[in-house]
């Protein structure tokens, strides 16, 4: 807060309306950032958060309204207008070419070159040391971008935005895909850039980050602005509630069950990754009817390896794993989807889960287009179809409400949704959560718990994987911690405590 | 009125269709730009092309026999390409149709009515073999199905090639095959038209009688009749979907429980047997026979244009085919026009032909580099 400079105004949006067709998704925002602020966007999924900086982006035109960048009344129909004034985003997707270095991604359309279009690469990498120096951002310049974790990208695109002289800088959602850890370091950049006389206009759904890094906050639902509030004067609570427009609870209620036969049967398993090393090592893990079993651990112990043997992505070195006593071990997913009544929320939405030029519709039967409710000697039932989609988009309030919207113009936390409506839809005997509510608001958040919830009270299992200890501790009857790619300790989520967890999870005995 | 006025121009500016559009008229400006400096007028050249497409029934009837073998392997392509794959084998897949249609059509004895299907069901055999073959080696291997296409184009070549110096199949010296029976032929009035009263309606009819003077054929209905399969196929069954899917994200596909290396293995074998039935309706409707092959034709390679122009549609096809048939023939008649040497001429449509493909091509390869 102490960086905040109230004489300066770094960006002034006013009446800011954005129609796609009749769709409104943006009405007559304003949004006003102090230079050296950190402005924290809430709102639903689908309400409008990304369309509204890709308008100060440059990336898509306002229908109405205008802005004003320090002070200066701008015309921003290009990025490149966007970036020439200062302004620097880092999308909720990243936009980096993998088999380029570090380097090379920062100062791409922007090359200092020696002579003849050479690109000066030493002079190029010294200067990019510079600025990670400059703000903490620890990043190898030489590296290549497919060999970075998450978090390391996310660096470089911050400080791409920098190299091109962004003073304020617009993160949509970077926490999403960040571990603890990593957030912790983001906190401390951002703190660095405001110290630096930048501003930051920050997207997240989770309020303990706003409380923690933003000193305003705008809420915006269904597309209208609601309020801007300080943040250091209103509750995690209060600002869930303007937000969806009712109390939101975070506690997920459940009443007490006795757990059923065994559903999912895990013995010795081991999983390569795709370098070729063992991340599942020897692994043990059973479940039952009627329960949630969560498991807990720091990214990287091989939970994603885990889930992908699980579901028949990827191929079991040795092992076992029964669903309901049958051996399900390195069959296709196809098998393991029908045979078995399997389903699986991915982890990667974009990557596994969606078609992205498929239409809602088309997504909702990727896994059961073949079945009569769908199809008949090989014709697929349009009708069927779409009505289907209509009902799901209906239960699980999909935004917008429209089957043949493309799956990629939807909002992310509505993308889940989809995926969660066809997934629960196919009511399967096990159900594989991984990261069930990466990116979801508060308020689906607490719709994709009771969803789970749901299907464990109908006797159903679910496998829960999360990073987000919170989540794994609230949700689940069991917990099982991994580390190392083995199950280091089961317990009862009703007297487990986090220290305990998080011991186990870092690999210490409790 | 209003409505569909402003619906029409937020189609053409924003849709692919307006692109295709205006990178033909870019197409066309280029090639003006290419005659100016080797000194032609090229509104007469264009002019040329115009009056030599339109101005006769006779000219219309062949440009949609040049353009019929180029929908085909056009359709062949962009099936290919709306699972993913770039299908640059068309030309050898149209090679071994024809190889194949030529050889039912020589040796085998039936009547026309099971003759024709026989011989295009065995040329789209034989397609398919030569697509289903890139296909597995991709499923299997994951060699990249360009590698492998571009390969099996040389091997369909030789082969073809080979076959002629059978004592039994290729006329000896020649250079050529003996011409398929009667009974394998698409022409229509093939045999009436030489006769008495054939030659008479020709002459006393005059738009009929026309059209007759070229060698009118079935072609262009199997090519229709094509188009419009693959948009069922592809729209409106499982089979479809399941290619879309795996077209558009494979990882997602097989998510989902899709067979990705089936998908990928049927799909090639489709593409090459549409391949392969425009080999065939070449032999059987215009040919009657396969010729010792120098180079390759490029009837493969000008369908990968027609594709991308048709922006890999059955509706798309056809029209870029009836374009890419009207350049041809079209084409040819510039040299009569204005003077120009068929070097030049070729260079013309040539740089049409890129200026209108090039933009999607690039994004194809972009696409599929990532994939
Ligand atoms: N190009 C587009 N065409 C049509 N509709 C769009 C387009 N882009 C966004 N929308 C719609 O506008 C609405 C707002 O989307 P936006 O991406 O801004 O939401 P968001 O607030 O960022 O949500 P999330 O938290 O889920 O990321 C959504 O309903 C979305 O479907
Ligand atoms: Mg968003």
């Amino acid at each position: 807060m102490a960086a905040i400079d109230f004489s300066h105004i770094a960006v002034e949006m006013s009446g800011i309306t954005k129609k796609f067709g009749d769709f409104v998704a943006n009405e007559e925002i304003n949004l006003t950032v102090h230079r050296g602020e950190v402005h924290a966007l809430l709102g639903e999924n689908g309400a409008g958060k990304t369309t509204l900086m890709n308008v100060l982006y440059g990336l898509l035109k306002p229908s109405t309204g205008t802005i004003k960048i320090n002070g200066k009344s701008l015309n921003i129909f290009d990025p490149n207008i966007a970036i020439k004034n200062g302004i620097g985003m880092v999308h909720q997707h990243f936009m980096l070419v993998e088999s380029f270095s570090v380097t090379e991604n920062i100062v791409l359309g922007n090359e200092s070159t020696k002579s003849f279009g050479i690109l000066d690469t030493e002079r190029a990498e010294e200067e990019v040391v510079h600025l990670s120096e400059q703000y903490g951002l620890t990043v190898d310049a030489k590296a290549l971008i497919q060999d970075l974790s998450v978090g390391s990208q996310q660096r470089v695109e911050i400080l791409k935005t920098l190299y091109r002289g962004a003073n304020i800088l617009i993160l949509d959602e970077p926490t999403a895909v960040l571990t603890p850890q990593e957030i912790r370091e983001l906190v401390a950049i951002i703190s660095n850039l405001t110290k630096a006389g930048k501003s930051i206009i920050i997207i997240t759904h989770k309020l303990n980050e706003i409380k923690q890094m933003a000193d305003f906050c705008t809420i915006i639902r269904r597309g209208r602005h609601v309020d801007t509030v300080k943040v250091s004067e209103v509750t995690e609570e209060e600002l869930a509630a303007k937000m969806v427009g009712r109390e939101v609870s975070f506690k997920v209620a459940k009443e007490k069950q006795n757990p059923g036969e065994k559903i999912l049967d895990i013995r010795e398993l081991y999983v390569e990754d795709s370098r070729g090393v063992m991340v599942v090592n020897g692994l043990n893990l059973q479940l039952h009817k009627g329960e949630i079993l969560g498991i807990a651990g720091v990214d990287g112990n091989g939970q994603t390896q885990l889930i992908e043997t699980l579901t028949g992505l990827r191929k079991a070195k040795s092992g076992r794993i029964e669903v309901l006593g049958k051996n399900i071990t390195n069959l296709s997913p196809g098998k393991i989807i029908n045979k078995h009544k399997v389903s699986h929320i991915p982890e990667d939405r974009q990557k596994r889960g969606l078609v992205f030029e498929f239409d809602i519709a088309e997504n909702m039967i990727l896994e059961s287009y073949f079945k009569p409710a769908f199809s008949k000697r090989f014709t697929l039932l349009r009708q069927n179809i779409y009505k289907n989609a209509a009902t799901l988009i209906e239960k699980f309030d999909i935004r917008p409400q429209d089957a043949t919207v493309q799956a990629k113009s939807l909002s992310g936390g509505n993308q889940q949704k989809m995926i969660i409506a066809r997934e629960v839809s196919n009511e399967p005997e096990l159900l594989v959560a991984a990261q069930p509510t990466r990116g979801l608001d508060v308020g689906a958040i607490e719709y994709v718990h009771q969803a789970l919830v749901a299907q464990r009270n109908e006797g159903k299992a679910v496998l829960l994987v999360s990073f987000e200890l919170d989540e794994v501790m609230n949700v689940s009857d069991r917990i099982a911690v991994i580390f190392e790619g083995k199950i280091v300790g089961v317990l009862d989520a009703d007297d487990a405590d986090e220290k305990e967890i998080g011991l186990l999870m870092a690999g210490g005995t409790a | 009125m209003n409505l569909t006025g402003s619906k029409m121009k937020k189609l053409l500016l924003t849709g692919s269709f307006g692109l295709t559009l205006i990178s033909i008229l870019l197409g066309f400006l280029v090639g003006a730009i290419v005659l100016l400096i080797a000194g032609f007028n090229p509104l007469e050249a264009y002019w040329a092309i115009i009056k030599g497409v339109l101005s006769k029934p006779k000219y219309v009837s062949y440009v949609i026999i040049y353009a019929t073998p180029l929908i085909i392997t056009g359709l062949s392509v962009a099936f290919a390409l709306r699972t993913g794959l770039f299908n640059i084998g068309a030309e050898g897949q149209f090679i071994v149709g024809a190889m194949a249609a030529a050889i039912a059509g020589y040796f085998i004895q039936l009547p026309i009515l099971l003759h024709v299907p026989l011989c295009i069901f065995l040329a789209m055999s034989a397609g398919a073999v030569w697509g289903g073959i890139a296909g597995h080696i991709k499923a299997r291997f994951g060699v990249h199905e360009v590698i492998s296409t571009i390969m099996l184009n040389w091997i369909a070549l030789y082969l073809s090639n080979w076959s002629l110096t059978l004592q039994m199949f290729g006329k000896q010296g020649t250079g050529k095959s003996h011409m398929i029976q009667e009974t394998a032929r698409i022409d229509l009035f093939g045999q009436w038209k030489i006769t008495e009263a054939g030659i008479e309606f020709i002459r006393s009819h005059k738009v009929l009688g026309d059209i007759l003077k070229s060698p009118v054929n079935l072609g262009i209905i199997f090519a229709l009749l094509f188009a419009f399969l693959m948009w069922y196929i592809l729209n409106k069954t499982t089979l479809g979907y399941e290619l879309r899917a795996v077209g558009f994200n494979p990882d997602a596909a097989e998510y989902g429980g899709i067979n990705v290396k089936k998908s990928i293995i049927t799909s090639m074998s489709i593409a090459g047997s549409l391949a392969g039935a425009a080999g065939a309706l070449q032999v059987m409707g215009v040919s009657h026979k396969i010729a010792k092959l120098a180079i390759m034709e490029g009837y493969g390679f000008d369908g990968i244009a027609v594709a991308l122009i048709g922006n890999n549609t059955g509706p798309g096809s056809v029209f870029a085919g009836l374009l890419f048939g009207a350049l041809k023939y079209g084409g040819a008649k510039i040299q009569d026009a204005v003077g120009a040497p068929t070097e030049v001429i070729n260079i013309v449509v040539g740089t049409i032909i890129l200026f209108i493909a090039m933009p999607k091509l690039i994004q194809v390869i972009f696409k599929s580099r990532k994939g």
